[in-house]
C-alpha cells in the first residue's frame, strides 16, 4: 500500500532581506506518513519544522520537491487538511458555536446540520455551555480547543498542528495533550485522523506520538526517525514509564546537539 | 492623578457638563460683564431667544433639514462608492497598486476649493452641494477602509484557507467581519469631516440651509444667530456622533471585549 502522506525532496528556501545568497530554511526532505498514524515533528526553534507543516498545509510553497496527499499533488490549502495553528486564529466576530460551524457554512451545509455537527464537536472538547461566548471571553486553553473542534467539525483527512499548546502554561498543556490524545484514540484505529504534530516539547512529542521525527537546526533536515514502543490507548501515567523515559533520554540528547549547533550558527 | 487611570462612569459625567457649564459661564461673564461688545458677541440668552425666533418665525428648522438632507445624501453616496472600492483595493494588492496613488493625491485636492467648477457644472442646486460632500469624504474613506481591510490579521486568513474557505469567501468571511467595526469607525469621523463641508458648500451659492443662514446673518452683524447656527451644528454633530458610538456596540459587541 502506498503511503498516505508523501513528502518527496522537499526544500524552501527564502529569497534574501538584501542582496546575498537565499536563506535555506528546510533542506531537500523525504517523509512518508501512513494513513491512521500520529506522528510529532520534534526540533528546535527555526529548525523549519513548521515551514514543512506549512508546506503540508498548502499555505507555503516548496522551491523543490512535492507533497502528495492519497497519491495528489498538493497545490494550495483545502478542507482535507485541518489545522491548528500556534497563535490564537478563532475568528474574533464569531461565536465558539460559529467558529466551529466556519467550514461547514463554507461547505454550505444545511444550518441545522451545521449546528448539530457543531455542537457535537463542542461537547467532544468539553466546551458545552460556551457555545455563545465570543473568543476574547475565553482562555487561552479554551481557545484552542475551539479550534481543535473547528478543525474536526470540518472532517478533514489530516489534521496538522503548528505547537498548538505552545503558548498555553504547562499544567493547561498536559490537560489538552490528553483532550487531543482521548479524542483520536477514541476513534476505531482504522478511523483516526492522520496527525502531524509539530513540537519543540520533546514530553509531548513522545506522550502523544505513536512516531517522532527528530529534525536537525537549521538548515533543517531530518535527523532521526522513531516509533514510540508504547501502544495506544496511553494514560498520562506512561510519563513515568522505562520506555517512555528511555526514548526520552535519547531525544533529548539529539535535540540538545541540535540546539547547541543552532546557537553556535547565530554567533 | 495617575497616569492612564480609568475614571468612574458618574464622574465622567459630571466632569463633561462641567465643562460646558463652565464655557457658558465665561461667555456670560464676558459678554453681560460688558467686557466684549455686543456688536461682536452677543450674549448667550440674546442667543437663545434669536433661536427661538429663528426656529418658530423664520423657519429655521426648514434650513436644518435642508443640511442634514444633504450631508447625509452626499455621505451615503461617498460610502456607497467607496466601501466596495476600499475593500477592494485592501484586499487585492493589484487593484491597490492601480487605484491608490491616485487616490492619496485626491485626497489632498480641498473640496471647498472645488466649488467654483461645482457651480459652473452643476449649477447653484443641491447636485453642486452632494458633489461637494462627496469630493470631500469619498477619497478618504477609500484610502482609510484599504488600511484597515489590508491590516487584517495574515492568520486568520489562513485558518480560513484551511478550513476550505474561497479567495472569495476569505474577502466576504474574515476581510469584511473583521473590518466591519473599524470601517464603521471610520464613517463616523468622516461624517464629522463632511460637516464643515456643506457649511462651506452653502456659504457659497446656497438659498437654504444653516450655512445660507450664517451669510444672511453676517450681512446684518446677527452674531445671535450666527452662534447659534453653529451650535446647531455642533449639537447635530454630537448626536450623530453618539449615535454611531451607539449603533457600533450594538452591532458588533465582540469588538469592545477586552478593551
Amino acid at each position: 500500500m502506498s503511503p498516505f502522506l508523501t513528502i518527496r525532496g522537499v526544500s524552501r528556501s527564502f529569497a534574501p532581506t538584501s542582496g546575498g545568497a537565499p536563506t535555506l530554511a528546510l533542506q531537500a526532505t523525504d517523509l512518508t506518513v501512513a494513513e491512521n498514524d500520529f506522528i510529532t515533528i520534534l526540533g528546535p526553534s527555526g529548525c523549519g519544522k513548521s515551514t514543512l507543516l506549512r508546506i503540508v498545509a498548502g499555505l507555503d510553497h516548496p522551491s523543490s520537491g512535492e507533497v502528495q496527499l492519497a497519491g495528489k499533488r498538493i497545490e494550495g490549502p483545502g478542507a482535507d487538511r485541518g489545522m491548528v495553528f500556534q497563535s490564537y486564529t478563532l475568528f474574533p466576530w464569531l461565536t465558539v458555536r460559529d467558529n466551529v460551524c466556519f467550514g461547514l457554512n463554507e461547505r454550505g451545509l444545511p444550518r441545522a446540520e451545521q449546528l448539530e455537527l457543531a455542537q457535537g464537536f463542542i461537547r467532544k472538547v468539553g466546551l458545552t455551555g460556551f457555545e455563545h461566548h465570543f473568543p476574547k471571553q475565553l482562555s487561552g486553553g479554551m481557545q484552542q480547543r475551539t479550534a481543535l473542534a473547528r478543525a474536526l467539525a470540518n472532517g478533514p483527512r489530516m489534521l496538522l498542528m503548528d505547537e498548538p499548546f505552545g503558548a498555553l502554561d504547562h499544567q493547561t498543556r498536559e490537560l489538552m495533550q490528553e483532550l487531543l490524545l482521548g479524542i483520536w484514540e477514541g476513534d476505531e484505529a482504522t478511523a483516526r485522523k492522520t496527525v502531524m504534530f509539530v513540537t519543540h516539547d520533546i514530553d509531548e512529542a513522545v506522550f502523544m506520538g505513536s512516531r517522532v521525527v527528530v529534525m536537525s537546526a537549521r538548515p533543517g533536515r531530518i535527523k532521526l526517525d522513531r516509533e514510540v514502543p508504547i501502544p495506544h490507548p496511553r494514560h498520562y501515567s506512561v510519563k513515568t514509564t522505562p520506555a517512555f523515559t528511555e526514548l526520552k533520554a535519547e531525544l533529548m540528547e539529539q535535540v540538545r546537539t541540535e540546539v547547541l549547533a543552532a546557537q553556535a550558527a547565530m554567533v | 492623578m495617575k497616569p492612564l487611570q480609568p475614571v468612574a462612569h458618574g464622574t465622567r459625567v459630571v466632569l463633561g457638563v462641567t465643562f460646558f457649564i463652565l464655557f457658558t459661564a465665561l461667555w456670560a461673564g464676558v459678554t453681560f460683564g460688558g467686557i466684549v461688545s455686543k456688536t461682536f458677541l452677543a450674549d448667550p440668552v440674546q442667543m437663545l431667544r434669536s433661536g427661538w425666533v429663528l426656529l418658530t418665525e423664520m423657519g429655521f428648522a426648514k434650513d436644518i433639514g435642508m443640511t442634514v438632507w444633504r450631508v447625509l445624501g452626499g455621505f451615503a453616496l461617498a460610502t456607497l462608492a467607496a466601501l466596495p472600492l476600499g475593500v477592494a483595493m485592501g484586499a487585492y494588492k493589484p487593484v491597490e497598486a492601480f487605484f491608490e496613488p491616485f487616490v492619496s493625491f485626491a485626497r489632498y485636492l480641498p473640496a471647498s476649493a472645488f466649488i467654483p467648477l461645482l457651480i459652473l457644472w452643476a449649477g447653484i442646486g443641491e447636485a453642486q452641494k452632494l458633489s461637494v460632500i462627496f469630493i470631500g469624504s469619498f477619497f478618504q474613506l477609500v484610502l482609510m477602509i484599504a488600511v484597515v481591510v489590508g491590516n487584517t490579521r495574515r492568520d486568520l486568513v489562513e485558518a480560513a484557507y484551511t478550513l476550505g474557505a474561497s479567495d472569495a469567501g476569505i474577502v466576504r468571511r474574515v476581510l469584511i467581519p473583521g473590518a466591519a467595526p473599524e470601517i464603521f469607525e471610520i464613517l463616523r469621523m468622516v461624517l464629522g469631516w463632511a460637516w464643515t463641508y456643506v457649511i462651506v458648500a452653502e456659504l457659497i451659492g446656497a438659498s437654504s440651509g444653516i450655512g445660507h443662514m450664517i451669510t444672511d446673518s453676517q450681512a446684518l452683524l446677527a452674531t445671535d444667530q450666527i452662534i447659534f447656527g453653529i451650535i446647531v451644528i455642533g449639537v447635530i454633530g454630537l448626536v450623530s456622533d453618539l449615535g454611531f458610538k451607539w449603533a457600533n456596540r450594538r452591532l458588533f459587541p465582540w469588538a469592545l471585549l477586552g478593551r
